[in-house]
């Protein structure tokens, strides 16, 4: 809409931020279609699936599956695709719903059972 | 939902384990410094320079030296042989970010809450808010050069904390003392749910 004022300055720099606000991404919606939720440490991977004939691929899409070609926690993904993690979701969930992508989630229980405590445990202990 | 084993497919790669520790305290305490200090990767972060507008907000007029402040997401991750990736979240430490809190501590191992014994009462907040939500935290008391020193127990004194949770002194610039900050944290956790709920399994 504006034009930058006309001080011939660029002002879509870096640090402006996304020319393309960014829920335009996902046509306005805030919120996935799909009941699947993505937490910050459950891991996505593609599943290597066709997408139906009445699902387009956007760009961002096609970015999220080449990234979860392998197995990808939702905050990596998000801090390399470098756009919001509300983005993200609504996006992860067109691919959930297409079946092109599947989401392994993290322990969700009010804290992490025995086992994972000592996983972690002993990993800290050795480093 | 889904907890079967990767079943290979496309690249072939297992699916990491992932946890997550959160790392909370006041505005300007060192929780990025923290999570740098044991971070594998320089901690991923969106900073903005500080505006007039913020200094009053942040209330920075006794730290000294801290020109910027974290708004969004910060985490730092610790890559184990075993598979394991622990994933160490900054909380954001302005009160208009709260609405970030529940995501970040949804299934979170627990907290390390960072205090500054010069202005003790900034952690409070993230105190009222792990209590409120049953997350276990301990107290790493940042060690600053020219902060004064006290007694741990003082320090459970002044917080009015319970007397299970851990309180420790940290120097949050160092590897080894962070190490020792998460260890403590975990060890507190594993303890604390075989007595809340022994028996669950």
């Amino acid at each position: 809409m504006t034009e930058g004022g006309g001080h011939g300055e660029r002002w879509f720099d870096h640090d402006a931020g996304p020319v393309v606000r960014p829920y335009a991404l996902t046509k306005g919606r805030t919120l996935s279609d799909s009941s699947v939720s993505f937490g910050l440490i459950d891991v996505v991977v593609a599943t290597g699936g066709r997408q139906s004939e009445y699902f387009r691929l956007g760009p961002e899409h096609r970015r999220i599956l080449s990234i979860c070609r392998r197995p990808v926690p939702v905050v990596d993904l998000t801090s390399e695709i470098d756009l919001p993690l509300g983005v993200v979701r609504v996006l992860l969930g067109d691919l959930t719903s297409e079946g092109l992508l599947r989401v392994v989630s993290a322990q969700r229980q009010p804290v992490p059972d025995q086992r994972l405590l000592r996983m972690v445990l002993d990993g800290l202990q050795s480093l | 939902m889904d907890s079967s084993p990767y079943d290979g497919g496309s690249g072939g790669t297992d699916v990491p384990s992932t946890a997550k520790i959160l790392v909370a305290g006041g505005f300007g305490v060192g929780k990025t410094t923290l999570v740098s200090a044991i971070s594998e990767i320089r901690p991923l972060r969106t900073e903005e320079p500080m505006s007039e507008r913020s200094v009053g907000v942040d209330d920075t007029a006794d730290v000294r030296a801290k020109t910027t402040t974290t708004v969004a997401m910060d985490f730092g991750r610790i890559s184990f042989k075993s598979q394991l990736v622990l994933y160490l979240f900054g909380t954001p430490g302005q009160e208009r970010f709260w609405f970030m809190w529940d995501d970040l501590s949804l299934g979170a191992i627990g907290a390390v809450v960072l205090a500054d014994t010069r202005r003790v009462g900034d952690c409070f907040a993230s105190i009222d808010y792990f209590e409120r939500n049953g997350v276990p935290f301990v107290v790493a008391v940042n060690c600053f050069d020219g902060a004064p020193r006290f007694d741990p127990e003082d320090i459970r004194i002044a917080m009015a904390l319970s007397p299970e949770v851990p309180v420790v002194l940290c120097d949050a610039r160092d590897r080894d003392s962070v190490r020792s900050v998460l260890v403590n944290l975990v060890r507190y956790v594993m303890a604390n749910k075989g007595h809340a709920s022994a028996g669950a399994r």
